[in-house]
């Protein structure tokens, strides 16, 4: 697998649930020794296109190759070389963590006399070492999902598809995890992540692929992907929830963020903010910044104008439109 | 897949099976308790009315152990087919667990996970059996068979359970839920009722008494109870054999069917 550029070669891959076509032609390359981010809404066919990549679910048409070995017709092969950690906690509850790792271990053919050493290894690095004898079921939520990672890694698979795995963690809990999905990397080992999260992609990919109703839309580095929206945006924050509606109702393509109070719309010049700032009210706006592109603009300048067929210079007129 | 691998993989699954069972011990007392309640119920509230009336009784005190002897063959089936039901439970539960996509994706022997459970199944049968035959002895029960003879019994059941397990299995994994896999094997226990499993079926009805003799319940259970008089296993073994290799092997078949097919949760 060393000696091969591409760790995953997807093409023309098509998948159908009845009639929602959730894959529609997708194709997509992974090299190897790198993270690959699929970002994408909800039903994008992020999920699909993992399970199918790992074997759990045949493709209806295309050609799906993982570290070189077609995934319908050796799929012994590809298991033999990867490692899947998904949205739902894949462990084995009435086990302890110790004795979790110890069934992976086992079930990876790992040489006997390496199993315990290796266990004991990846329960320190997981930081689960004092929970090792206590079942799993007790675990909370950032324990599970640590112990779920470390039944992966244990395995010492070459490629490992990573299925938002950091959904529903708490900050700290992320950071772990992507500390240790970096040093997987830095090993050798390939990464193909799913998130929603665009501060994840940005943090651990070194290529996005951006999936919108199971097509690719946009494939880059992070950085040329955010070049792809050149202005960046403007974000306004506002002191009370009133002036935020009030000025949302009025900026069609701005999107507010309630909770946090503030408003963010995309910034195309110097005339757009003139504008913006002739309509904002002193006393409402507690902050106003203006930032370089980032993924979220790209995200939503890929995944939410564009699906409304807007061509790309509509995108700004619409913003004038309605600063105007 | 190299034969070692087989080999290891199950006996992975086996002991993941045996932790489960050490944490979980309820289900297996149950489904111990289940065959020993039926034989204080049939020994003691029916058991001097029907002792009376097998055929060679001379009625009185001695009904009560006639058909303590009797029934005891019927028993250990019934002990058979209770872990049985137990399994088909057991792997409905686990079936709803992430774990089982997880081995899904790894290069494993593709039933090593079902092969666990029948494993487990067998060691626990083997232990309701010795405990469901001291309680007999402890009741009353004496046997002239010597150890041939209760090897070959042994082993019968074995194979039996074996077959039901892999039947069973088979019910959990086509069962929608944990409720529907404790109500579909349950015939398992009902069908030994219309056997010659607790009465002789010559004094059933016509009809009735053919289904009796021809379904495997019946050759099983007088094999049985050949062996366990001492008096060797009878004209009936192979068929009782052949019964338990013919449920095996399509139990075996169907399950790893459903297995394979199973989609990914």
């Amino acid at each position: 697998m060393s000696t091969r550029a591409f760790a995953i070669e997807i093409d023309g891959l098509h998948k159908s649930y009845g009639d929602v076509h959730v894959l529609d032609g997708l194709d997509l390359r992974v090299a190897a020794g790198t993270v690959h981010a699929l970002l994408g809404p909800n039903g994008a066919g992020k999920t699909t296109t993992v399970n199918i990549c790992s074997t759990l679910v045949e493709p209806d048409a295309g050609k799906v190759l993982v570290a070189g070995h077609d995934v319908r017709r050796a799929a012994d092969h590809v298991r033999r070389v990867i490692g899947v950690t998904g949205q739902f906690s894949a462990i084995d509850q009435v086990l302890t963590g110790r004795e979790n790792l110890r069934l992976m271990a086992d079930l990876a053919h790992i040489d006997r006399r390496r199993v315990v050493p290796a266990v004991d290894a990846m329960l320190e690095r997981l930081g689960l070492t004092e929970a090792a004898d206590r079942q799993a079921q007790t675990y909370s939520g950032g324990m599970q999902r640590r112990l779920d990672l470390a039944m992966t890694l244990v395995a010492r698979p070459r490629l490992i598809f990573l299925d938002e795995p950091t959904t529903g963690l708490d900050p700290r809990s992320r950071r772990e995890l992507w500390t240790i999905v970096r040093e997987q990397v830095a090993d050798g080992v390939t990464v193909l992540l799913t998130t929603q999260y665009l501060d994840e992609a940005d943090a651990l990919a070194d290529r996005i692929a951006v999936l919108d109703s199971g097509r690719l839309v946009a494939s880059g580095a992070p950085d040329e992907l955010k070049r792809q929206v050149p202005g960046g945006h403007v974000q306004v924050q506002f002191t009370d929830a009133g002036a935020l509606a009030a000025a949302a109702a009025d900026l069609p393509v701005a999107v507010a963020d309630p909770e946090s109070l503030t408003l963010r719309l995309p910034n195309d010049g110097i005339g757009t903010l003139r504008r913006l700032l002739e309509r904002l009210d002193d006393a409402s706006v507690a902050a106003l910044t203006v930032e370089g592109a980032d993924l979220d603009d790209v995200f939503l300048a890929l995944t939410g104008y564009r699906a409304d067929d807007a061509a790309d210079g509509a995108t700004d007129d619409a913003v004038l439109e309605a600063v105007r | 897949m190299i034969a070692t691998f087989v080999l290891r993989d199950s006996a992975t699954m086996l002991r993941r099976q045996l932790l489960h069972l050490k944490r979980y011990p309820l289900l297996t007392i149950t489904v111990i308790g289940q065959p020993i309640l039926f034989l204080l119920l049939f020994v003691y509230v029916f058991g001097g009315t029907m002792g009376a009336g097998l055929p060679g009784s001379e009625g009185g005190a001695g009904s009560r152990t006639d058909y303590l002897v009797y029934i005891t063959p019927g028993i250990l089936i019934m002990t058979v087919a209770s872990v049985a039901v137990g399994s088909a439970i057991s792997v409905a539960i686990d079936m709803t667990g992430g774990i089982i996509g997880r081995f899904r994706t790894m290069d494993i022997s593709r039933v090593a996970v079902l092969t666990g459970h029948v494993l487990g199944a067998l060691l626990r049968t083997l232990l309701a059996l010795l405990v469901v035959i001291a309680f007999a002895f402890l009741l009353g029960y004496r046997s002239h068979a010597g150890l041939l003879d209760w090897s070959q019994a042994f082993g019968l059941l074995m194979l039996l359970a074996l077959a039901l397990t892999w039947l069973a299995v088979g019910l959990g994994l086509a069962a929608d839920g944990i409720e529907t896999a404790s109500n579909t094997p349950m015939f398992l226990i009902i069908l030994p009722l219309v056997s010659s499993a607790y009465v002789p079926t010559d004094a059933m009805p016509a009809g009735l008494r053919q289904f009796a003799e021809y379904q495997p319940f019946t050759p099983i259970t007088d094999t049985i109870r050949a062996l366990a008089t001492g008096a060797g296993p009878g004209a009936d073994l192979w068929v009782a054999v052949a019964w338990c290799v013919l449920i095996g092997l399509a139990g075996y078949r169907w399950s790893r069917r459903l297995f394979l097919r199973m989609p990914a949760k």
